[in-house]
């Protein structure tokens, strides 16, 4: 210890730059996140204990995190295949030059026009009054209504993260789609490669780690999402952002660190699809440069 | 087959525009149905006319602002020091302010609610002022990542090492070439910054219901669970602040790229 001041002298100068960040983020971010996660590992007494989380698969908390997991899955394969398409079609379809900045920038406007009103939003287009319901009843005689759908439901659900969902995936992929070389189609083209042959071999084999990874972060994405979710069904679909927001409000789960347990779950698996993301962005970057 | 594929992006841009646009019509729609038999904006007057409606806006407005420029002292100064002094401990100050995408948002105020309760350490739950300011704080965290994204990608484009000397041989100090070198520089990343922190707080629901203040998401919430017009109308007003953000967002970053020549 004694000998080394000296040499670290400057560094530590330099560091205190940052230390109104540290502390924000360590007040802000990491320690309120770390409690939770140590709380997921205690008993009411302070005990440590892995109960709570053996309670995770308790039925009423495993179908929460079920339901939660398929319409993350549905929301993001659906969002992440519909987007590359749009993506594709302006990228690609040879479509008039003002159809890209267009899309991009109602990208940026619907991927933030998440939570509260965009439940409204749908309330109006795919509620038992709204206009596409209505007007579908009216003009074609079809009762969606009278096939089970409903907007509170799973499928009405996803259709509607799906609006901020297919967005996202717009804006993620479209730069990868940029980056696919004109050449490599024309010397496709040149041996006598057809479009299946091209799609096959030469561009989804470049493009696929931009295509999963956005598809992780669209997972991501719809598995935190409260606002949306709350506002359009109340407490009626049994999510697992739903069900946490509720043990918050009233503890309704009887156990207080059962909640921080369900946190801790929601930490891992957006943490995963995350982590997902991050190496297959940095291995698509890798190829590009 | 070139002309296949037109048709089939064609297909694809309709299907695309039918799908983001009905939601849109049938939101203003339905919002010009509260008076019987005719189309009229009394939701519109109804909402505007609602004392918790301009009670709770101006709130996020406040929140908003104390948001953008909390958040703007945060990472600025942070940003331009990493770039000057520590480009080592980039990846790490970068991971860090990704980490708001990864850890949803209900989660972080899971954690405050309990690390800041009021018989906590620090209460920052314990009075109205101190909860106002955890949500300012929890709002900076949420716009971490785009505000750092935003002011990072400015500082990319100018010569921060440059300027900083220039400046310190001119003989100005660590706050004046920080206020009235790097700033200026950086006006156009920054809005954009602003901008999209604002889209993002002020419907904000999570954050300010689970901490119990009296901001405009909670607000949208009770409005949406008992009423049938308004909320179609204030989602026809959020719907146009989100575009109006995007929109300056736009603008500002245009008129910096129309002006290399400085």
């Amino acid at each position: 210890m004694p000998s080394q001041p000296a040499a670290r002298k400057p560094v530590n100068l330099n560091i205190l730059g940052v230390v109104p960040f540290a502390i924000f983020a360590l007040m802000f971010l990491i320690l309120p996140t770390s409690t939770l996660m140590v709380g997921a590992f205690q008993d009411a007494n302070g005990h440590f204990t892995l109960e709570n989380l053996r309670q995770l698969f308790d039925t009423n908390v495993r179908d929460a995190y079920w339901i939660s997991f398929k319409i993350s899955m549905v929301s993001s394969m659906g969002g992440g295949v519909l987007g590359f398409i749009l993506a594709w079609a302006a990228v690609l379809g040879k479509l008039p030059a003002w159809i890209r900045p267009t899309l991009l920038t109602f990208s940026g406007v619907a991927s933030n026009f998440a939570g509260v009103p965009l439940a409204f939003a749908f309330l109006s287009t795919l509620g038992r009054l709204g206009l596409v319901t209505v007007l579908l009843r009216s003009w074609f005689d079809i009762n969606i209504y009278s096939t089970g759908f409903s907007i509170l439901s799973f499928v009405g659900l996803t259709i509607t993260y799906l609006y901020f969902q297919i967005p996202l995936m717009v804006l993620i992929v479209t730069p990868a789609l940029e980056g696919l070389k004109k050449e490599w189609r024309e010397a496709c083209d040149c041996l006598g490669g057809t479009t299946f042959q091209y799609w096959r071999f030469v561009a989804l084999p470049v493009l696929w780690p931009s295509i999963v990874g956005a598809t992780l972060l669209l997972f991501a994405n719809a598995f935190g999402a409260v606002a949306t979710a709350y506002a359009l069904t109340g407490s009626a679909l049994n999510i697992v952002p739903i069900m946490l927001y509720a043990q918050i409000r009233g503890d309704v789960l009887h156990n207080p660190n059962l909640g921080y347990a369900m946190a801790l779950g929601m930490i891992v698996i957006t943490g995963l699809a995350n982590t997902g993301y991050m190496v297959l962005r940095s291995r698509s970057d890798k190829r590009r440069a | 087959m070139k002309s296949e594929s037109r048709l089939g992006a064609w297909i694809a841009m309709a299907i695309g525009t039918a799908y983001f646009l009905l939601p849109l019509i049938a939101t203003f729609e339905f919002s010009l149905r509260m008076e019987r038999g005719v189309y009229s904006f009394e939701a519109y007057r109804v909402v505007f006319a609602d004392p918790q409606f301009q009670t709770t806006f101006g709130y996020s407005i406040v929140m908003a602002l104390a948001t953008i420029l909390l958040g703007i002292l945060l990472v600025v100064p942070t940003a331009y020091w990493v770039h000057l002094r520590l480009p080592k401990l980039r990846p790490i100050v970068e991971f860090i302010t990704l980490l708001p995408l990864v850890i949803p948002a209900i989660v972080i105020v899971f954690g405050y609610l309990r690390m800041y309760n009021s018989s906590a350490l620090i209460p920052l739950t314990g009075s109205e002022r101190a909860t106002d300011f955890l949500l300012v704080c929890s709002y900076v965290t949420l716009s971490l990542p785009y505000m750092y994204r935003s002011v990072d990608t400015g500082l990319r484009t100018i010569d921060v090492r440059t300027l900083t000397e220039a400046a310190e041989v001119l003989g100005a100090n660590r706050a004046t070439i920080l206020f009235r070198v790097i700033f200026p520089n950086l006006t156009s990343a920054i809005l954009s910054g602003a901008f999209l922190t604002f889209a993002i707080v002020i419907g904000e629901f999570t954050m300010a219901s689970l901490l119990d203040r009296p901001a405009f998401g909670p607000y949208l919430q009770l409005i949406g669970a008992n009423r049938a017009y308004e909320p179609s109308a204030l989602a026809v007003i959020a719907f146009i602040i989100t575009w109006a953000s995007m929109g300056l967002i736009n603008v500002f970053g245009r008129s910096k790229s129309a002006k290399p020549a400085h």
